[in-house]
């Protein structure tokens, strides 16, 4: 590995300043699974590595009824482990549970994932249909930007070279609603996502409509793709396995996946529409629809 | 010694299951594998590895690299010496050379050009960076077809044909060609009522051993080498070292360690050369690892494939003709396991006509290795789901067409010879027999397959010595390398020999100045070869203690029986002494004993295997999952029924990777794409249910106690099952491996499509 | 040469100390400046599992944390596992039913084993296949590492 400065802030305030003063490049440090590895291959080479890990801000998980609060820090297994954030957000759990293995999940952040940006990460299309904020600052001062925002280019996100990404910041799910994540690999764990999708849906109070969705699907495009047409292709529609293959289809078409080592163009587009219609199936049992 | 001496019914130690002595130093972290190594003032090296396929090297400078602080030596080929003559026949000493550092062209991705030793590993990695090479990037090839196409660029100007098993004779600038004929397969075909004629493909897979490739080199005074090493053969390993530095075999010492995992592709050196001259270079130790990167792209894979298979049978469901051709990656070098392919094609069957006929090609990857079967599991991938193609069109039971045609004992070989004693109907009825085999199936798209193998192993040379303490607790030192168990069954085997506890015999590997030789553990050959080993010089113990109980009855030998541990003189029952009691009067009558005896046994028999797989296939994306899982092995005589469940259970394991997931994936300009754990992907704890174990035994006459060997053929069936199992679900012919996803949807669509 | 942090922690319940760069790795700190090599390199990036340590009680891959990330925290290795002398019901029941075969991954396994015992006291087969699917095995297809999991776990359930 190259060699690197290594600084602990210990508040927030530190840590913005440092942001601030930077001359040469600087990378946080959260759990490391993407940066200590990238590190190593020489992909970058920081000449300053921030752990943010004694900046309580960044180490928070708090759920009340204003919502879900999870600093950029929170590592996957604290969230899956909460079980009262397990309960409340169910599809958040699917992505967190399914990166890497155990020892992955014991270290790898929610932030990290989102500011990794890579097309495939499994948490961003659940943070999507969750419509979860970016809460980002700087020594100036603070913005939130929706997270399907977040994302620029396979790699990079919107963040300024000054600024930080604090808390990710999701609403109180409301009545009749439920979300999925689902992504398909070619072993069972272990792997990065060939295609991935999320749903979310507010149903009816009798379950047999939709009142409103959100889809989002990954690994199929630059950057997680939130997809509005699919969604309001389902606003007002009966909970049927039509309407979902309608969406589905919607779907598969907003995709525009590449070839690469590991999956083709066409496999993709499969998939993107396979893995919608199961992710609905998923948010619609839990939002209490059958269909 | 006779041969099949002892009787199953006085077998005390044979077939139970202690625990392995080394088990504990393994439990607790103690055990010392190679990386584990530190000796004082130790530097750490590190190797520069080509970008390129295939590139000339116009010049190397690494003038910068050397005057880095904290770097002590660098070399590039021109530090090696000139090699000396090869000693043995499958070992071209100046191709290994070359192998461990590019002289002129570097043939591969990751093909070593220079290497460094720092003071640590990131002060290596640093000077590699500062080392500048001029390459002249070529035309690479990358596939067996296009390297055998008529204007395919020229790897090697002077192609020696390779040796693996059997001799090649050059065929085409970049291939070898064999052929083993017999019959008139034109004549066959005629007489046959259903012909099946596919083409496969396969991909280049790695053994996958956990452990990467590590060896630290230490001089002394003398000029005489110290070697640590991971490797599955320290004598080979020590021969090639002599051969390619050019120095006296016995001024080497190799010293074995534990190997975490090496499956055949531990048995040549790659980084021992370059740390033994980084090493002279700078008068201090040098350990060298390869990261996971290294392992991939510049060790010793297995051959991607590429195969034509043709065979009849009559309306009896007598095979009639095997047409075979197949062309495997030799890697950059020749001697790939092609001959060992098609040898093991279609012997388990008697077919009267027969052409087989294989190519070792050459190719800008890695000089392929041996991977447990080297060649059977691309062989038995297209021959079995031939052969099930075969009973499909006949309306056969598969297993009843395989009955049909097994080769049984004493019926003649492709080699020429007469099958030694088999089981191999036996085998075949206990599948059919097997719940497994007529359980419902009871979920949509679900299939079930099977698939029949065979595969040789190895006998060869293996020392061992034995020596008794006055307390009657034994040491017994081998040649051979442990990588799973293999101390425990040579101390049973040595145990039974004697009459004694199996935790009285102390097994221990010696290094390669401290024993004698002992080819490497490949070929299942360790508890067969170096169990006769001990064996025998047990045996030879016992006869010298024979004369000592005389001595003390004052009586003649042969009147001294030695039974199941206890000497007893023949004129007067009274007088016995046990193995312990006779051991502590021995330092009194002439001193302590021990003996040496290095053998090399023939007769390890065959190993045959058959596997029943279900499996279920998710039709919307493609993915195979195993439902259930069952590997039927002869095992002849199992020492240590566990451990032969472990060799069954690992081996269907890594066949299950290489049928659905496991590949080299290529770049097009040669470079390899997945050098990680992530991307070249083998199977987790998640991915296949239990694999139940059937061990039959059928004892061969070569040993002792009937053993065979046992590590091998348990890999060669399940990509060839596992295609079966997906027709048998889905309808679609798997013809090339990995039965991925992405092969299976597309696959599915095609067929989906022929059908409209 | 670059800057050494001095690294105050607790290794196996002992105090420790030592000295690294910040760009070593916990992994290479462990073997190489502490020489406890019992925790094992497979692939140095998070994919493999031999390198499994806990983190103040939490599973990590200790080629994906810096050794400077452990100042203050508390690591558990192998080593630690037996305790004066007495091996845990996990590594008798590994060696009872040859939960191993080169030993190279039984390091990394058996510290994710214990740690999934602590969690869940009966596991399911599914579910041990599960928490262990990010040790890699080679040699033993898994099967015999699921049955010494299981042994071990009715053991302790038994109080044995």
């Amino acid at each position: 590995m190259h060699q690197f400065k290594y600084a602990t802030p210990g508040s927030i305030e530190a840590l913005l300043s440092m942001l601030a003063e930077q001359r040469s490049p600087v990378k946080l440090l959260a759990g490391g699974t993407d940066l200590i590895v990238q590190m190593r291959t020489g992909a970058v080479t920081p000449a300053l590595v921030i752990d943010v890990k004694q900046v309580v801000e960044l180490n928070q998980l708090l759920l009340s009824d204003k919502g879900l609060i999870i600093g950029a820090a929170v590592s996957c297994r604290t969230v899956y482990e909460n079980n009262h954030v397990a309960r409340a957000y169910p599809a958040l759990i699917d992505a967190a549970s399914l990166i890497g293995g155990i020892q992955i999940q014991g270290r790898a952040s929610i932030g990290g994932n989102l500011c990794n940006a890579s097309p495939s990460a499994d948490l961003i299309p659940a943070l999507i249909v969750l419509e979860a904020l970016a809460v980002i600052q700087n020594s100036r001062g603070s913005r939130e930007l929706p997270v399907e925002d977040f994302c620029t280019g396979p790699g990079t996100n919107a963040l300024a070279g000054d600024e930080l990404l604090v808390s990710l910041k999701l609403p109180p799910g409301a009545k009749n609603s439920g979300a999925c994540f689902r992504r398909f690999t070619p072993r069972n764990e272990m792997d990065i996502a060939v295609a991935n999708a999320a749903a979310a849906v507010v149903l009816s109070a009798d379950g047999k409509h939709f009142t409103s969705a959100r889809i989002a699907i990954g690994a199929v495009g630059p950057t997680p793709i939130l997809v509005q047409e699919a969604a309001e292709a389902l606003q007002g529609k009966p909970v049927s396995g039509a309407s979902v293959g309608i969406a589905a289809d919607i779907a598969r078409q907003a995709a525009s996946p590449i070839n690469d080592m590991r999956g083709t163009i066409a496999q993709r587009k499969q998939l993107v529409q396979v893995l919608v219609t199961r992710a609905l199936q998923g948010a619609i049992e839990r939002a209490g629809g059958a269909l | 010694m006779k041969a099949g001496g002892k009787r199953e019914d006085v077998l005390r130690v044979i077939g139970t299951t202690p625990i392995r002595p080394d088990g504990l130093d393994k439990v607790t972290g103690r055990a010392i594998f190679a990386d584990d190594i530190h000796l004082p003032g130790m530097l750490h090296g590190k190797v520069l590895r080509s970008p390129h396929a295939h590139a000339r090297i116009k010049s190397i400078d690494t003038r910068q690299a050397a005057a880095l602080p904290g770097v002590h030596a660098v070399i590039s080929a021109a530090d090696f010496p000139e090699p000396a003559k090869p000693t043995s026949k499958s070992a071209d000493i100046s191709d290994l050379a070359t192998n461990c550092m590019a002289t002129t062209t570097a043939l591969y991705d990751g093909h070593a050009v220079a290497a460094v030793a720092a003071e640590n590993i990131h002060i290596a990695g640093q000077a590699l960076g500062l080392i500048e090479v001029d390459y002249e990037v070529l035309d690479a090839v990358l596939d067996v077809r296009s390297a055998m196409a008529d204007d395919a660029p020229v790897i090697h100007e002077n192609l020696k044909p390779g040796f693996f098993f059997a001799s090649t004779k050059k065929a085409h600038p970049n291939a070898g060609r064999l052929e083993y004929s017999d019959g008139d397969i034109s004549k066959g075909f005629s007489c046959a009522s259903v012909i099946v004629e596919r083409t496969f493909t396969t991909q280049t897979v790695h053994q996958g051993y956990i452990e990467a490739h590590i060896s630290t080199a230490l001089w002394d005074a003398d000029d005489r080498l110290s070697v640590w090493t991971s490797c599955q053969g320290h004598f080979d390993i020590r021969d090639q070292l002599a051969g390619i530095l050019n120095i006296p075999m016995s001024h080497i010492n190799v010293i074995p360690l534990e190997v975490g995992g090496a499956f055949g592709g531990k048995d040549s050196v790659y980084l021992d050369p370059l740390a033994a001259l980084l090493s002279k270079k700078c008068g201090r130790p040098v350990k060298m690892a390869m990261s996971r990167n290294e392992v991939l792209r510049a060790t010793g894979p297995s051959s991607g494939s590429s195969m034509r298979v043709r065979m009849g049978v009559d309306d009896s469901g007598k095979l009639v003709a095997a047409d075979i051709s197949f062309a495997f990656e030799a890697g950059a070098f020749p001697g790939g396991p092609v001959s060992a392919g098609i040898l093991t094609a279609t012997t388990r069957y008697n077919i009267p006509n027969y052409r087989l006929e294989g190519f070792d090609v050459i190719l800008n990857k890695p000089k392929i290795r041996p991977y447990r079967a080297p060649g059977a599991t691309q062989s038995h991938f297209a021959v079995e789901t031939v052969l099930d193609e075969l009973a499909e069109k006949l309306g056969m039971d598969p297993i009843e067409l395989r009955i049909r045609n097994a080769m049984k004992t004493g019926d003649r070989l492709v080699l020429g010879y007469p099958c030694p004693v088999i089981g191999g109907v036996e085998l075949l009825e206990a599948v059919r027999s097997h719940p497994h085999y007529r359980a419902p199936l009871d979920g949509q798209n679900q299939g079930r397959g099977v698939a029949y193998g065979f595969w040789y192993g190895g006998g060869g040379a293996s020392s061992a010595e034995l020596s008794v303490n006055a307390d009657g607790t034994v040491q017994v030192c081998t040649g051979s390398c442990d990588m799973s168990g293999t101390r425990m069954t040579l101390a049973m085997q040595t145990a039974e020999a004697l009459g004694i506890q199996v935790s009285e015999v102390q097994v221990t590997t010696g290094d390669t100045q401290s024993i004698g030789f002992t080819l490497p553990a490949w070929g299942s050959r360790t508890t067969f070869a170096t169990g006769i080993a001990c064996i025998t010089v047990a045996e030879k113990v016992i006869a010298k203690m024979i004369e000592r109980a005389a001595g003390i009855w004052e009586t003649d030998n042969s009147n001294v029986r030695f039974d199941a541990g206890v000497f007893t003189n023949t004129n007067d029952k009274l007088q016995a002494l046990t193995f312990k009691q006779l051991a502590a009067k021995l330092d009194s009558t002439g001193g302590l004993l021990s003996d040496q005896a290095s053998v090399s046994p023939q007769g390890v028999g065959f190993q045959l295997a058959a596997y029943l797989v279900d499996v279920e296939v998710d039709t919307q994306t493609g993915k195979v999952s195993i439902l259930r899982s069952t590997i039927f092995q002869d095992a002849g005589k199992a020492v240590h029924p566990d451990y032969v469940a472990g060799q069954m259970q690992g081996g269907v394991v890594q066949g299950l990777g290489w049928a659905l997931n496991e590949a080299y994936i290529y770049r097009a300009d040669g470079t390899l794409a997945n050098t990680s754990f992530l991307d070249y992907r083998m199977p987790t704890a998640l991915d296949q249910p239990m694999t139940e174990t059937v061990i039959l035994e059928t004892p061969n006459p070569g040993h002792p106690y009937g053993v065979r060997g046992v590590g091998e053929v348990s890999i060669v069936n399940p990509p060839a099952a596992v295609a079966n199992a997906i027709y048998n679900a889905v309808g679609i012919r798997m013809d090339s491996l990995p039965m991925s996803p992405t092969a299976v949807l597309e696959k599915l669509w095609e067929h989906q499509a022929a059908q409209l | 040469m670059s800057e050494m942090v001095h690294v105050k922690t607790t290794i196996n319940g002992a105090a420790v100390d030592f000295l690294c760069e910040p760009r070593q790795s916990l992994l290479e700190v462990l073997r190489d400046v502490l020489y406890l090599t019992g925790t094992k390199e497979g692939c140095n990036d998070g994919n493999c599992g031999s390198c499994t340590v806990t983190l103040d009680g939490v599973l990590v891959n200790a080629c994906c944390v810096l050794g400077v990330e452990v100042a203050g925290k508390a690591v558990t290795t192998i080593e630690g596992m037996a305790k004066n002398g007495n091996l845990h019901p996990l590594q008798v029941a590994f060696l009872e039913e040859t939960g191993l075969q080169c030993g190279i991954c039984t390091p990394g396994f058996l510290v994710s084993s214990r740690a999934l015992l602590e969690r869940h006291p009966a596991p399911s087969e599914a579910q041990i296949r599960h928490w262990l699917a990010g040790n890699l095995c080679r040699c033993t297809g898994y099967d015999r590492i699921i049955l010494a999991v299981q042994k071990a776990s009715k053991r302790m359930l038994a109080g044995t």
